[in-house]
């Protein structure tokens, strides 16, 4: 049942990031790849009216959370609770960014909205990174499974580290480039033009920077969790996981060239995919480890909700998870093919 | 210690009545719009069609706000409640988790649909998907007032180990009956809200000679759904309302009422000054034993007062409870009297040239919001001491790794950043009902 769950908001991180992540992806780029007015409204024209449901699976993966494992989420949200505090504000930020440009017709306000948006977007992509390196290296639990973490020590990886240290950092970088990447290549798809191909032209430069810094994240993970391999070597199944990623990576560099906007846009889809399934496979059956006495650690079956709760919360859970996906199916059929700037809606 | 539970609760207590402001707007003004709607497809009075188009940009503006201040409360159950949150989490987690997958979802792809999606779908369709955000909304608002309810009233729940507690029955935690009557006084509350924004709209397009054919629709609108709901907020919710408090939580309603002394035949405080010092209430001006009849049915009944109770299960701030309780119900009054003389000068013919009438109507707007927001400081304040009514008090709830240094930063940053979130909504509402109905749909059509 534990293990059940854990798959169920693994699926829905998986899903946030991939959704959410094209529009953090667009806002990241918005300013190199559109110039004028016009190319910035087709960037937002293009994430408009998905950013606000993308969000959505956050909220929805952090309640489910909530309700699976109540402990973990107690622990691991007070622990974080400046970073988190500050996500919440970018987040703030960065919607405001989305909903604000197109309110006033003059230059500055749009100068405005258009550098929070962006930086708003990229903060993020780096904060969400950071938030999975800490999960690998682990965090310093005391034995009522509670932590605190100020933002930053000394940048080493010791047991009193901060949320930021070089390794989470160079996590951050992975989240942001992948983001980058993963948000041109839903631009190019959903346009035309000088903007389809600067999208192009930065999702080929940014998945550089994919392929070097995960390598590099992946070798420190080796050094850092040495654990995180045991599951792999017990269940050789799980390399699917990797496989998919690294697939999915060698598809993002084929069909940027070819091109083939779409099929780029679902191989960075299955790169961040099986990253990110890799991670959950790795660390399972810990759902936070600790950085300082490894029984200490945070796992499903410490923190999970009892067994009446979890029985009836799969039925509902179930049915209301084929409706959503019934939604975004229609959602995107309905705004299917390129964004023209003329149809903006309000 | 001390400090930091203080400052927890101030940051509580400040996002969540900052983020209610909007979510009632987009729960009220979500069924007038989609009256709005049903008008305009029955009759195909395009007036209807753009009033709802009008609506739904102020509408859209709302719903953001809405948005990106309701993550922050989800959030604090874990940044700045954990206790409560491992005590409780696998109770209400169910109901928050809940909200997240049918309500959030279906309002936020629903509304992408209906802001862009108004020439692709066709009348229909676009109606639908007014519809499905004004449901979305609605579903949204149950489970957040069911997680409520049971924080007021516990119901379905059982031991669970280390202390926590955990659910026996979904059903008895969905169904609780607090949460019926809670639910619908909450969303009369919010259609009165909705009502006094359109009809104050529609008083400020008629008192400026502009735009008049549709501040008629918004007045007639705003005053009829506005009568309708602020009679239902009195009774049967209202009333409703206050017997669950009487009867579970009797020690509040004595806070509420500011009654010290339990006596036969209790009146009812219209006005007058809790003295917690001396325990009793300054310049009272009361209707004898009315609040007997009010809960009991019946006039020499016998109303328990504070003084039934040990000071230990007294509502932590008396004072504030007792005003906001009575500031609600005095606006909501005023509300009912407002909306009736409104509906007698539309039944008379003579709504939209009465130019006193319409000046009262267009400064009323801020008043529902108001009336929401002390009835929610109602509803918490009078569960002090208590987090989980009878079950968890305040202070064993808060984050114990947090410090009051950590706390006071985010608190100060909540602050700054909605100061600047408020001022630019009222900007752009203000700019949205200057620019009015017509341009919008005219520039629409180019």
């Amino acid at each position: 049942m534990e293990m059940l769950w854990f798959c169920a908001i693994a699926f829905m991180l998986c899903m946030y990031v991939v959704l959410d992540g094209f529009d953090l992806g667009a806002g990241i780029l918005h300013l190199c790849i559109a110039r004028n007015n016009d190319e910035r409204r087709s960037v937002l024209g293009a994430i408009g009216p998905f950013w606000d449901g993308n969000e959505v699976w956050l909220i929805a993966a952090g309640g489910t959370l909530y309700f699976a494992f109540p402990l973990l989420y107690a622990s691991s949200f007070s622990g974080f609770y400046l970073p988190l505090t500050i996500v919440l504000w970018l987040l703030i930020f960065r919607g405001l960014g989305i909903e604000m440009r197109h309110q006033v017709d003059h230059p500055l306000w749009r100068s405005f909205w258009d550098g929070t948006f962006s930086a708003g977007s990229a903060l993020l992509a780096i904060f969400l990174g950071a938030a999975l390196g800490n999960v690998v290296r682990g965090v310093p639990l005391g034995p009522d499974g509670y932590f605190f973490e100020p933002l930053w020590t000394s940048f080493t990886v010791q047991p009193d580290a901060g949320i930021l240290d070089w390794f989470t950092v160079l996590m951050g970088l992975v989240g942001l480039s992948t983001l980058a990447v993963h948000g041109g290549n839903y631009i190019a798809m959903k346009t035309t033009g000088d903007i389809q191909v600067r999208a192009r032209a930065n999702a080929r430069l940014w998945s550089w920077g994919v392929l070097f810094l995960s390598l590099a994240a992946a070798v420190s993970t080796f050094v850092i969790r040495p654990g995180i391999w045991t599951n792999y070597s017990e269940h050789a199944w799980g390399s699917i996981f990797p496989l998919l990623g690294a697939a999915g990576l060698c598809g993002v560099f084929y069909f940027n060239r070819k091109p083939d906007d779409l099929k780029a846009f679902i191989s960075s889809s299955a790169f961040i995919g099986g990253m990110l399934s890799s991670t959950a496979f790795g660390l399972f059956p810990y759902v936070l480890p600790s950085s300082t006495i490894e029984t200490y650690g945070l796992t499903v079956y410490n923190t999970a909700a009892q067994s009446y709760g979890l029985g009836i919360g799969i039925v509902w859970w179930t049915v209301g998870i084929v409706i959503v996906l019934g939604y975004f199916t229609y959602m995107f059929r309905s705004f299917r093919g390129k964004v023209k700037v003329e149809e903006e809606g309000y | 210690m001390e400090d930091a539970l203080l400052l927890h609760r101030l940051q509580f207590a400040f996002t969540a009545s900052y983020h209610y402001l909007f979510p009632q707007l987009t729960m009220g003004l979500g069924l007038l719009i989609v009256i709005m709607k049903w008008i305009s497809l029955r009759t195909g009075n395009e007036l209807y069609n753009n009033s709802a188009r009008f609506w739904g940009k102020i509408f859209a503006i709302n719903f953001a706000v809405g948005v990106v201040t309701g993550i922050p409360m989800e959030f604090q159950f874990g940044t700045n409640w954990a206790r409560f949150s491992t005590y409780a989490g696998g109770v209400i987690g169910q109901t928050l988790a809940m909200e997240g997958v049918f309500a959030f979802f279906l309002e936020s792809s629903f509304l992408g649909l209906f802001l862009f999606g108004e020439k692709k779908l066709g009348p229909k369709l676009h109606f639908l998907s007014a519809f499905m955000v004004f449901l979305g909304s609605w579903i949204s608002g149950y489970f957040i007032i069911v997680t409520n309810a049971w924080m007021q009233h516990p119901v379905g729940y059982m031991p669970g180990p280390n202390g926590t507690v955990t659910l026996s029955s979904l059903g008895d935690l969905l169904l609780n009956p607090w949460a019926l009557w809670q639910y619908l006084h909450n969303m009369t509350g919010a259609v009165v809200t909705g009502s006094f924004c359109i009809a104050a709209a529609g008083a400020y397009y008629l008192l400026a000679r502009r735009d008049e054919e549709y501040g008629k629709i918004f007045v007639r609108t705003g005053v009829i759904a506005g009568l309708i709901s602020s009679f239902l907020l009195a009774f049967p919710t209202g009333d409703a309302q206050g017997k669950n408090v009487a009867f579970n939580q009797p020690v509040t309603l004595a806070a509420m009422e500011g009654l010290f002394q339990t006596v036969d035949g209790a009146p009812l405080v219209l006005i007058g000054q809790p003295d917690m010092e001396k325990k009793k209430l300054d310049n009272p001006l009361h209707v004898p034993e009315m609040l007997s009849f009010l809960t009991y049915n019946r006039w020499g009944a016998e109303v328990k007062g504070l003084d039934a109770f040990p000071t230990s299960l007294w509502p932590t701030n008396i004072p504030l409870l007792y005003y906001s309780y009575h500031i609600m119900v005095g606006l909501g009054t005023i509300f009912m009297a407002i909306t009736a003389a409104g509906t007698w000068l539309l039944w008379r013919k003579r709504a939209y040239a009465a130019r006193a009438f319409l000046w009262v109507l267009m400064l009323s707007f801020p008043f529902p919001f108001i009336a929401n927001t002390a009835g929610w400081i109602t509803a918490e304040l009078g569960r002090q001491p208590w987090l989980v009514y009878g079950l968890l008090r305040t202070p064993a709830g808060t984050s114990a790794t947090v410090s009051a240094g950590n706390t006071l930063f985010t608190l100060l940053g909540f602050l700054g950043l909605y100061f600047v979130v408020g001022v630019l909504f009222l900007f752009l509402v203000t700019k949205a009902i200057g620019t009015g109905p017509a341009h919008a749909s005219h520039h629409e059509r180019e």
